[in-house]
């Protein structure tokens, strides 16, 4: 067993797992944006599909212990490589013109997963939680858009809509970085995974920003 | 033309190392900026002070022994050449040049702009390297190798360990080196028998050095004297999972 512990303590290995799980939350992404353009067919549409979901309860659960191993192993790696980087570095350049040799996104992935983490949390604690106590059947559309947790609250659209930007940010770079790290970026795939990047750096935080600012912003459907 | 140097002064490892300033005069722009260097250490003799320390050697951009962080830029701004190849002419009259040593705590710093790289050579002693009789001069030709991994391998060995990978990257990390170094090697048949250990050595000894993790910004790309490729670093991270699940 030990050179899986010394693997996963490497500088690749550590790498690896953030792409593994990077892809893997991307893919869940795709799941996600899916399901949530239900609310475009309306309340009885919505609810409906979130019930039909509900029916394969130990289903649902098993992927969301599996997420929760995904996004844990992803967040404690990537919490664990800013600071680990951070130690490898010295004092600070006085005059350092980063700007002309790398691209934003790809040196604030950090603040972008940590916005991404108090988003997450807020998301799980208000709306993923309430889906888990309401059992009468009907009101699951309500909460999404209603004043509380929902895109109807001011705060929450705003916090959901400015971590949608966040996220495009940290896909612009994490997507393809990832296939770097797999040793995949850089042949003649590289253009192919530049143009796939695109559905997951823009298009897909645009759908989600869509619904918020449809919702939130716009009145939604009635 | 004249400028105004801002350079770090430290006197030793353990000393506190602070900014100086030194106006420069009568430069030419044909001078190479190692030589306006020069100029103003002669004066500093002149005047019972101590010259400046900074790195040189060959100063035609093929040893890999000087590296400056000027203005911001690793080897100032240009593209594909070293601070020895630098020159004058490609600063304003009056301008403010600010030049410190490479930072990383992989690269501690000696003398004023001079930095310890010895945990490169510690990785290349990690496998840096044929362990093989090599005889009399052996005929070019007698192993056929696909001219394009003979290109490929050429480029990689053009690295010439300068550190400015290392220097420009946000996390210290040493994987434009590292993956050049075992690319040379990777893309050779007489690489091959000690493939595995290799690459398996040389990157347990870079992350013991304390050099930071890649996160594939691609700044080390766009600095490098040689123009070393991310490619090769691509390429070490298939020989290392290669090499751990085989
Ligand atoms: C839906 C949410 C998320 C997705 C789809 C996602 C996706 C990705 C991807 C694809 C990478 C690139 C991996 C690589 O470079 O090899 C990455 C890197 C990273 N992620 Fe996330 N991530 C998400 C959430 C988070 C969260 C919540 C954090 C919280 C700290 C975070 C922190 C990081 C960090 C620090 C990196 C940098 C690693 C590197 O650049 O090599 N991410 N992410
Ligand atoms: S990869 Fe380039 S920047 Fe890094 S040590 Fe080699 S020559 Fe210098
Ligand atoms: S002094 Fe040899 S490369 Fe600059």
């Amino acid at each position: 067993m030990s050179w899986v512990t010394t693997f996963l303590n490497s500088s690749i290995g550590k790498k690896t797992i953030m792409a593994i799980t990077g892809l893997l939350l991307c893919l869940y992404l795709v799941i996600h944006l899916a399901g949530n353009l239900t609310l475009f067919g309306g309340a009885d549409f919505f609810n409906s599909y979130v019930l039909r979901l509900s029916a394969f309860k130990p289903l649902v659960r098993i992927i969301e212990a599996v997420l929760l191993l995904i996004f844990g192993g992803h967040i404690f790696n990537g919490l664990r490589l800013s600071i680990e980087n951070r130690k490898a570095t010295d004092k600070k350049y006085q005059s350092n013109r980063a700007q002309e040799n790398s691209s934003f996104s790809s040196k604030t992935m950090t603040i972008t997963g940590s916005v991404l983490l108090v988003f997450l949390i807020t998301h799980l604690a208000t709306v993923w939680y309430s889906f888990q106590i309401e059992h009468s059947g009907g009101e699951f559309f309500k909460i999404i858009i209603g004043p509380v947790v929902g895109l109807g609250n001011l705060s929450v659209a705003v916090l959901y809509g400015v971590a949608m930007v966040f996220l495009g940010f940290h896909l612009h770079h994490g997507f393809q970085s990832a296939f770097q790290t797999f040793g995949i970026r850089y042949n003649r795939y590289g253009r192919l995974i530049e143009i796939i990047s695109i559905l997951f750096w823009f298009i897909i935080p645009a759908g989600f920003l869509w619904i918020v600012v449809y919702f939130g912003f716009l009145g939604g459907v009635k | 033309m004249r400028v105004m140097l801002k350079v770090w002064r430290q006197n030793n490892s353990k000393s506190q190392g602070v900014f100086e300033m030194y106006p420069v005069k009568n430069i030419s722009g044909d001078m190479s900026f190692f030589e306006m260097m020069d100029m103003l250490n002669d004066r500093l003799v002149l005047d019972g002070k101590t010259p400046i320390a900074f790195d040189h050697d060959c100063r035609e951009g093929i040893c890999g022994t000087c590296g400056l962080f000027i203005n911001g830029r690793t080897h100032g701004s240009l593209r594909g050449i070293t601070t020895c190849q630098l020159h004058m002419r490609s600063f304003k009259d009056g301008e403010t040049i600010v030049v410190e040593p490479w930072r990383a705590k992989a690269f501690p710093v000696i003398k004023d702009l001079i930095v310890d790289r010895s945990s490169f050579d510690r990785i290349m002693e990690a496998g840096g390297y044929v362990s093989i009789k090599t005889g009399g001069t052996p005929d070019a030709n007698a192993i056929p190798i696909p001219k394009i991994n003979v290109d490929e391998a050429m480029d990689a060995a053009s690295c010439i360990g300068c550190g400015a990978c290392v220097a420009t990257c946000k996390n210290s990390s040493a994987m434009l080196f590292v993956g050049a170094k075992v690319s040379q090697y990777a893309l050779l048949p007489q690489g091959q028998p000690e493939a595995r250990e290799r690459v398996l050595n040389m990157v347990a000894v870079m992350d013991e050095e304390g050099f930071g993790s890649c996160t594939n910004t691609g700044a080390c790309e766009v600095e490098c004297p040689k123009e070393i490729s991310l490619e090769h670093i691509a390429r070490m991270n298939r020989e290392f999972l290669k090499a751990n699940i085989s």
